[in-house]
């Protein structure tokens, strides 16, 4: 079987692999580029853990091929930081304590700032009904809510 | 004073009681915390696992040939390939790690192969031809304990005449005279409930990197909530020494009480020692549902006798677990749990352990306590609405206080069940009004908490740093709790401790993390272990004053002499002393090593409102409220989590959750698709009280909050659903088929 060599861009950086054909972009992100924030919760894009974004869209990675990353600009939890300045959603989930095992975290966060760059003024609803593809079976959710709350007024204050 | 009796009356805590950010959170928000699937190692091979598709077999033959055919497939084992001569503890361990001559559940282990990547692992496991011989399977616990039901081990004589020897043992707990306590009653009530089988849940799945060699010495990374009981039980299904396999537990993705045991990681290790390559094995979410967890699913019936005042004059229950293929349901812990709540001089709890077709049960949070107060909570709120009785008041009047003789055996310490009841009365979430279609419940829960075996390591560093070393995984920011209970200690500021969970080969034994008692019995020997630092400390001071040891003591952060015969020197700060102790007398370390006994029983008043909609059977929780005893909140956001947590599980169990078997026993809903756990909008904010009623068995009177949290979500959801509903719900989970089919009984 032979594989498929695939241009792609992470996190801003123009990034090359081979995969095999059924290979998903999580198992490439994890096992082929050493990028295992990224979860895999259930494989099946019931759980949201592999949350990364591709063009903008945020896309549950093992349910995307590898091969079709090509060209495309992928998003990942690792790019979210810059540098040792935290993104204002980080900030807030560790002063909420808006995670207890953590798991969860990376997808979340990812969803979290897609839903922000789109609506930077979510009522509460809007905040869950975006992040109910995102399980977190630690927290209920309270905490989560409000630190993505108060990290998307912090950031209309910017 | 006993180190491990409380000694915080009046004490003005500085660190513990606040709620810094977690020192594990930069790596958490960032995608760096490595859990079980992140780790490889060089050379690895990738495991795969051959599970029974059918739910009661005998095992003819295992053909691996077609599989070890494929380029790339390094090795098959089978149960032949473990140590068979294991202790009675682990045997059952070992079974449902991989088979032996029947495969007794559906997606039970029958084989694994190891091979070059993870798809041709997955591909060779479907070329291996087992020859099954398919034997009558039972999965539900009503019909796995009658006379003729199909047997799950043969050759067993029957715990008790006249059922079938599927019931392993029969438990009983009470006091008084249940029957001249029922003669007092002015009302009587009986009811019988069921509640499906729910899995933990974790997001993340069981996952392991273990690696053996020909010499018996040997490495494991997993996900666990106990890496040093994960040793044990692993070398002794390998056959090696405990001290050649070291452990290191990875940053773990829930637990919940489910990786309290272990499933691939003896398998991994049979592969790696065949191929004598590392082996990595990751279960998929469908090997997570079919082969690991879940909780009992039970058949219960509860009569309770109460006067026209609300006082109970007598309690019966009556509670049947499964547990799976092997005995060992904690239908014990659920019929002690049942009436723990209250102060009754006639009581009985009688428990059936009972074992069918289906996946070993493990522990789930308070295991057994959330059903079986599903049941009487019920009762008692029955009984409330048919002698007009505040639900509240109710329970101010039976509930348990200091002194009581509980159900179970135990007179009662210092509780807080009445706080959380008063809390409770003045929350303003009892006063708020209801809207159409809605109902309020309430109910109390109660979990023992646990101690356990414990070793933690304090080591001090010249710049006047502490590093502790715990083997307790952290589970829910245990670290951040356990930075706070040494800072507070020492007297240094939180961030100048680093907490590690280490490995194996680096501490003393640890039992698991479960039963609540990390915060407990973790924070106790830190805290003992830092008072041992300090002892030393203070040994160092006298040494430089020239003074003699009792003439030290320790102070705000410092040592200082004792009395005026001790001499005048300035005091010595804690950072002083560690930057000098190279030459005052070699490193300081703090230990402890024991097993705390001083537990403190929890408990928790729930409230909740549901809206039920009469046409679809569909229920939202609309506002939901946690009163709960913590003790000692070291940490308060986190214990917060802990309540929202154990609420947010409780609903999910309540309303959806479920183990759907189909009539050929194989599990129907091995996805997050259809065992549907809550996500975000089905969840209104969880409103929390923290009760501080302090445990005398903890320095700073900590109990642990971790399971009770879970135990009143059944109940209390259950009684606003009826409410609303206007149809007493005696089946979980409540979900529309069922609300709409009791609604239509009720009509018809």
């Amino acid at each position: 079987m032979s594989k498929i060599h695939v241009s792609t861009y992470i996190n801003g950086d123009e990034t090359e692999f081979l995969c095999d054909p059924e290979e998903t972009l999580l198992d490439v992100l994890r096992d082929r580029l050493g990028l295992t924030g990224a979860k895999e919760g259930c494989g099946t894009g019931d759980c949201g853990a592999c949350s990364v974004t591709v063009d903008g869209r945020v896309v549950c990675a093992c349910l995307m091929l590898g091969a079709e990353a090509a060209g495309r600009k992928i998003g990942t939890i690792e790019g979210m930081a810059d540098g040792a300045d935290l993104h204002p959603l980080q900030r807030k989930f560790l002063d909420h304590a808006a995670l207890q095992c953590g798991v969860c975290t990376p997808g979340i966060l990812v969803a979290a700032k897609n839903l922000l760059e789109r609506n930077p003024d979510p009522t509460e609803t809007e905040v869950r009904y975006w992040l109910a593809g995102n399980l977190c079976r630690c927290t209920g959710y309270d905490k989560i809510v409000r630190a993505v709350m108060d990290a998307a007024a912090e950031m209309r204050q910017a | 004073m006993a180190l491990d009796e409380f000694d915080s009356e009046n004490r003005i805590f500085t660190a513990v009681g606040t709620s810094p950010v977690r020192p594990d959170g930069m790596d958490k928000v960032t995608g760096k915390a490595q859990f079980g699937a992140d780790m490889s190692a060089p050379g690895m091979l990738i495991g795969a696992v051959v599970r029974s598709p059918h739910a009661h077999a005998r095992i003819v033959k295992i053909d691996a040939s077609k599989a070890e055919a494929l380029p790339g497939v390094k090795a098959v084992v089978t149960r032949a390939d473990f140590n068979n001569s294991v202790s009675r503890a682990n045997a059952d361990v070992l079974d449902n790690c991989m088979a032996g001559d029947k495969a007794l559940y559906d997606g039970h282990a029958v084989a694994a192969i190891a091979a070059t990547s993870a798809t041709l692992a997955r591909k060779a496991a479907r070329l291996v031809e087992v020859e099954y011989e398919v034997l009558p399977h039972v999965t539900d616990v009503d019909a796995a304990m009658v006379p003729d039901a199909p047997v799950i081990r043969e050759g067993i004589d029957a715990a008790v005449e006249g059922m079938s020897p599927n019931v392993m043992a029969r438990h009983e707990f009470g006091h008084g005279d249940i029957d001249a306590g029922f003669a007092e009653a002015d009302l009587v009530m009986e009811k019988s409930f069921k509640t499906a089988a729910a899995h933990q849940g974790y997001i993340e799945p069981h996952a392991c990197l273990g690696s053996l060699g020909a010499d018996g010495r040997g490495e494991l990374w997993c996900c666990t909530q106990g890496h040093f009981v994960a040793r044990n039980i692993c070398a002794e299904l390998l056959g090696i020494d405990a001290a050649q396999l070291r452990v290191v537990a990875s940053e773990i993705g829930g637990g919940f009480g489910g990786k309290t045991t272990v499933f691939i990681e003896p398998v991994a290790l049979a592969l790696s020692r065949k191929t004598q390559r590392p082996v990595k094995i990751v279960m998929s979410r469908s090997e997570v549902f079919r082969a690991t967890g879940p909780t009992s699913s039970t058949s219960m019936d509860v009569k309770i006798g109460m006067k026209r005042d609300g006082t109970i004059t007598a309690a019966l229950a009556v509670n049947r677990f499964q547990g799976g293929a092997y005995p060992g349901s904690p239908v014990d812990m659920g019929s002690m749990c049942s009436f723990a709540c209250y102060a009754l001089e006639n009581v009985k709890a009688v428990g059936y352990d009972v074992i069918c077709n289906r996946p070993k049960q493990a522990a789930y949070r308070a295991p057994g306590s959330p059903m079986a107060a599903f049941a009487v909570e019920s009762v008692i709120d029955m009984m409330c609405q048919e002698l007009d009785l505040d639900p509240v008041e109710v329970r101010i009047k039976n509930g348990a206080r200091e002194g009581t003789k509980a159900s179970y055996g135990p007179k009662w310490p210092q509780i807080g069940l009445q706080a959380t009841l008063e809390a409770a009365k003045a929350h303003p979430h009892m006063k708020a009004p209801l809207g159409p279609n809605q109902g309020r419940g309430v109910a109390c829960g109660f979990w023992f908490n646990h101690g356990g075996e414990t070793s933690v390591s304090l080591a001090l560093s010249p710049d006047g740093t502490a590093n502790l070393s715990v083997g307790t995984p952290d589970i829910g920011g245990s670290r951040a709790s356990m930075c706070l209970m040494a800072a507070e200690e020492l007297g240094i500021p939180y961030d100048k401790v680093r907490t590690t969970v280490v490995d194996t080969a680096s501490l003393g034994y640890n039992d698991v993390s479960h039963g609540s008692r990390v915060t407990y019995a973790s924070g106790l020997a830190t805290i003992k272990a830092a008072r041992d630092a300090k002892k030393k400390l203070c040994q160092r001071a006298a040494k430089i004053w020239g003074i003699d040891e009792d003439a030290v003591t320790w102070e705000d952060g410092m040592a200082i002499p004792a009395g005026h015969n001790a001499g005048q020197h300035d005091p010595l700060p804690f950072a002083k002393i560690c930057k000098s102790m190279g030459r005052t007398g070699g490193p300081i370390s703090g230990h402890f090593e024991a097993t705390p006994e001083g537990a403190g029983v929890s408990f928790a008043t729930h409230i909740v409102d549901a809206e039920v909609d009469p046409e679809t059977g569909a229920t939202s929780v609309t506002r939901y409220t946690v009163c709960q005893d913590a003790g000692k909140a070291i940490h308060p956001a986190y214990v917060e989590g802990q309540f929202q947590g154990g609420a947010a599980q409780g609903i999910g169990w309540a309303l959806n959750e479920e183990y759907i078997y189909g009539e050929d026993g194989r599990l129907q809903n091995d996805g997050f698709l259809d065992y549907r756990i809550p996500v975000a909008s089905d969840l209104p904010m969880i409103d929390t009280e923290i009760v501080e009623v302090p445990n005398p068995g903890h320095p700073y009177g900590v109990r642990g909050v971790g399971e009770t949290s879970i135990v009143p979500p059944l109940a209390a959801i259950a009684n606003a659903v009826s409410r609303a509903a206007g149809v007493r719900m005696t089946e979980l989970p409540m979900s529309p088929p069922r609300i709409l089919k009791a609604l239509d009984d009720q009509d018809g």
